[in-house]
């Protein structure tokens, strides 16, 4: 099967407009004879189900959560990205589009990019009509800031918790909806299998996670707005319900699954504290404005700070090796995420971490409190040689512009970051990959959309800062509704999808089996133990820097363990209740096959681009080598029965508005 | 450390629940409660017994996902935190601690320590936003300044996570502080001025029909608010209830 993208044609900033014009509408009258499933309820499903419901479609959305508020884009600190030029410091559409495709490191589509790009600005006139209460400025105006990757500043945001703003006001804009009667939510619910009729996407085998009920959902139309598998990783930033099995799920139906390889790594999250280790938090990328990362310069003194025998601060700034600074003197502790965290690993996978797993580095606030100290002093007409005075002023400073992130790592690692500095350490953030959409949002599989975190399309290799936000409530406020709409057109004569059809009953058959067999199973171990190791193996082989001999062994390592996974775990309990450990079970078994699916694509792709680093292919000074002469493609991996038997189909990407050159950040 | 755990086992909304002694060693004091939790349920695991059920999502203190009363304490015994941020080191070696779900009639018990807090939607249901279509056909945002002190009254209602705890820990489960929350955030906004009479109006009958108690200003709700919201909320939910009482 070749794979169409449906690029409109014509100039690429006509190219939207042009197809809004001339899509197919469905009559307001007709809407209320269509319905539309929606799977998850972050950013991009809530965006999508309230604004369907608002067109008249009826829409049933789920989630697993107990409140479609909870969805994981709740997470996101730092904000959101948008065209407005408010700033006056020459941004535009282009400008937008120009930075993702780059920062993507030339591995995303333009067509899409720049439609992104173009809905941006909108996505905070949405916001702030809802109540969105935004930062703003003194007079009154929405104020932004910067962030990495780009020259202008950008990104709106609220504090530390734009994406809790952004995504309940998508939840109050769905609670009208639900008030209203159009969109009928399934709390506590999990999708486990899509239906196909007459091959097109008909709705969804969900399990009631309450009472363990196995329930019939049929629609006209099916939307995956589910998130992305960062959890394959078993530790992420990830919330611990975050899962790919609807992804995965229709992926096994026959939607074609692109770049899984694609993963983000984000340089500063607090380190691992041991074995019970059940998540990772991220601290905002906004600290790297004023923090200077560094390790010991000597092998010893490293030795020394690991077993407790000297403090960081012990050690004179000649003893510290400030390596962002050194190897990239014009960005320094500027530089993109994929290239900040794969310097923090070379440095401690050469002995240099600094906490008693030698995985962590410092992030130092030392040199900004002085700065703001002295600045402060200056302002206030006060003695800036007073060294106290100067510290106490720098703290304030550092306190109001970070004092959530400080406070929130305190409680985390009971260390206080004004005195010692923090430390940190890369962790799986975001999936880039995901399903292959074409430009109207649908998989391979007619009728089944994907969106959000979920899909492929947007950012490439590599995704910028506050780009997340921005491209799930695209999707799902401006986007998608067009281009469901020019799909749905002609099935409004088709009345309501029966759940009896042989398809649903069939597919209701094959999920409770899977649920039975692993009730029944009575192995040795519990999920989480499988868990954790499939996150070893994913960590240490298939992470921020792959070579073909670990990914070879990836391979054959995950397949064994999902073998040992299927004879051997453990789920107490039973179908018909509450049980989480079977919810786990479910979710794990799809992660056993992505992570391999995961390891071949990393394996194939001979070029190191963005998130994806293949030791072989760098530059004598560890820079990344992308092959742009025969790996300027998505990768679209097709389900053959086992992730081994996956085949490859391959999407050209051709850039007529970006000229593609190397990312250097020196 | 060890400790020994007094946790509320209940199977089901139907069955009666009672509170089952779990002794518990080698829990090291860099855990947050909740790996604290999965170490034991690891544990029941391969003994072959039920784990306990509890809720919880993202464990960095934002989906408002997790929950128990620990100690007497909604999210336990530290301030500004949810459960999921709290950690070991708040106890010591041989302590005894009692583990209970959020108690109130309108948060009734799923399983051991998951309650069903779907009331709390419901409220929001009923007025919990702002009446404007989301077709992106909207004025510019910068077209009507708000002052920056509305601007960061209203965020700081908005920050309300939706856990229950103020609920759970209010001697008349009142659901106040949550309610009062969402109309502030909007009663502070111009763009939720419109529709401020009936917002309040309905959010409040709605709270009344789930089950939930009258407030007597005892304040435990805003102690215990893992994100600090201000009893003013409720003080202004107040006034304009009052204001449209009279305009109804």
């Amino acid at each position: 099967m070749a794979l169409d993208s449906k690029i409109p044609d014509g100039p690429i900033s006509e190219k939207w407009t042009h197809y809004k014009d001339h899509i197919n509408l469905v009559n307001p009258a007709n809407k209320r004879n269509l319905d539309v499933i929606i799977v998850g309820t972050g950013l991009a499903g809530g965006s999508a189900a309230a604004t369907l419901a608002e067109l008249g479609y009826n829409v049933k959305a789920f989630c697993f959560q107990d409140s479609p508020r909870r969805a994981h884009s709740i997470a996101a600190q730092g904000g959101i990205n948008a065209a407005k030029n408010y700033q006056g410091d020459g941004d535009s559409t282009f400008r937008l589009f120009y930075d993702t495709v780059k920062g993507g490191d030339y591995r995303a589509r333009e067509a899409n990019v720049h439609r992104l790009a173009e809905v941006s600005a909108n996505i905070i006139d949405q916001c702030v009509a809802q109540g969105v209460p935004l930062a703003r400025e003194y007079g009154g105006l929405l104020d932004n800031r910067s962030f990495g990757g780009t020259l202008v500043s950008r990104t709106f945001y609220a504090k530390g918790q734009t994406g809790q703003q952004l995504l309940l006001g998508a939840y109050s804009a769905m609670n009208r909806q639900i008030g209203r009667g159009k969109i009928k939510m399934y709390n506590r619910h999990e999708m486990l299998d899509l239906v196909i009729v007459n091959g097109k996407a008909r709705g969804i085998i969900a399990r009631n996670l309450i009472t363990g009920e196995i329930e019939r959902h049929s629609a006209h139309a099916v939307v995956i707005g589910s998130g992305g598998y960062g959890n394959v990783f078993f530790l992420s930033t990830n919330a611990m319900g975050s899962n790919a099995t609807a992804a995965w799920k229709i992926h096994k139906k026959g939607a074609f699954f692109a770049n899984p390889c694609y993963t983000q790594i984000h340089p500063t999250c607090i380190p691992v504290s041991g074995d019970h280790q059940s998540k990772l938090t991220l601290m905002s990328e906004s600290l790297r404005n004023d923090g200077r990362i560094w390790v010991p310069k000597s092998l010893e003194d490293a030795k020394a700070i690991r077993e407790g025998r000297k403090k960081p601060t012990d050690l004179s700034e000649v003893e510290r090796d400030y390596y962002l600074e050194r190897r990239y003197p014009s960005f320094g502790n500027l530089v993109p995420r994929d290239v900040a965290s794969r310097a923090a690993k070379e440095r401690c996978d050469a002995g240099f971490g600094v906490n008693k797993t030698g995985e962590a580095v410092y992030l130092d606030f030392a040199s900004a409190i002085q700065r703001y100290g002295k600045e402060q002093a200056f302002i206030k007409s006060l003695d800036a040689t007073d060294a106290k005075l100067v510290y106490k002023l720098g703290k304030e400073a550092v306190e109001n512009k970070y004092g959530n992130l400080f406070q929130m790592y305190e409680k985390i690692v009971d260390e206080n970051p004004y005195v010692t500095p923090m430390m940190i350490y890369p962790a799986v953030h975001y999936t880039m990959g995901g399903t292959w959409v074409d430009y109207n949002l649908m998989t391979t599989i007619p009728g089944c959309f994907s969106i959000g975190e979920s899909n492929f399309s947007d950012h490439g290799a590599n995704r910028l800062g506050a780009s997340a936000l921005m491209q799930g409530l695209a999707d799902g406020y401006f986007v998608l509704p067009y281009t469901i709409g020019d799909y749905l057109a002609p099935d409004i004569k088709l009345g309501e999808i029966s759940t009896d059809l042989p398809e649903f009953v069939e597919a209701e058959k094959n999920v409770r089996d899977q649920l039975e067999k692993f009730i029944n199973n009575n192995g040795a171990h519990s999920v989480d133990y499988f868990h954790k190791k499939l996150g070893k193996i994913m960590w240490d082989k298939v992470g921020m820097a792959r070579n073909a001999n670990g990914l070879n062994e990836a391979i054959k390592e995950i397949a064994a363990l999902r073998d040992e996974f299927h004879r051997d775990v453990k789920v107490p309990g039973s179908l018909n209740s509450f049980n989480q450990e079977l919810e786990k079970a479910m979710r794990v078994a799809d992660f056993l096959e992505l992570g391999e699916l995961f390891a071949k694509d990393a394996l194939h792709r001979n070029e190191s681009c963005g998130g994806h680093f293949r030791e072989e292919y760098q530059s004598e000074d560890g820079e990344a080598q992308r092959d742009d002469e025969n790996f300027a493609y998505v990768a679209a991996w097709e389900y053959k029965g086992k992730p081994s038997e996956a085949v490859l189909h391959k999407e050209s990407l051709v850039f007529d508005n970006v000229k593609l050159v190397t990312r250097s950040y020196k | 450390m060890k400790l020994t755990l007094k946790i509320w086992r209940q199977y089901s909304a139907k069955d009666a629940g009672k509170m089952v002694d779990y002794p518990l060693d080698g829990v090291e004091p860099d855990m947050s409660f909740l790996e604290m939790l999965d170490v034991l349920n690891e544990h029941l695991i391969n003994r072959g017994e039920d784990p306990v059920a509890f809720d919880h999502d993202c464990r960095e203190g934002i989906c408002g996902m997790c929950s128990l009363y620990i100690n007497g304490e909604a999210h336990g015994p530290d301030r500004g935190i949810t459960t999921c941020q709290l950690h070991m080191r708040m106890f010591k070696d041989g302590d005894t601690i009692f583990i209970e779900p959020f108690r109130a009639k309108a948060f009734p018990v799923i399983k051991d320590l998951v309650v069903d807090r779907s009331s709390f939607d419901r409220i929001q249901h009923a007025g919990g936003f702002i009446s404007v279509n989301t077709s992106g056909n909207t004025i510019d945002a910068n077209t009507i300044p708000i002052n920056k002190k509305d601007a960061d009254d209203a965020f700081d209602a908005a920050t309300c996570i939706g856990c229950g705890a103020c609920v759970a820990s209010c001697k008349n489960a009142s659901a106040m502080l949550f309610v009062a929350a969402k109309v502030s955030q909007f009663a502070l906004l111009p763009q939720g001025r419109v529709e401020a009479t009936d917002r309040v109006l309905n959010m409040v009958a709605q709270m009344d029909q789930e089950g939930f108690g009258n407030c007597t200003n005892t304040g435990a709700c805003e102690v215990e608010c893992p994100k600090g919201i201000s009893l003013e909320n409720i003080a202004r939910m107040n006034r304009e209830y009052l204001a449209a009482s009279l305009k109804g």
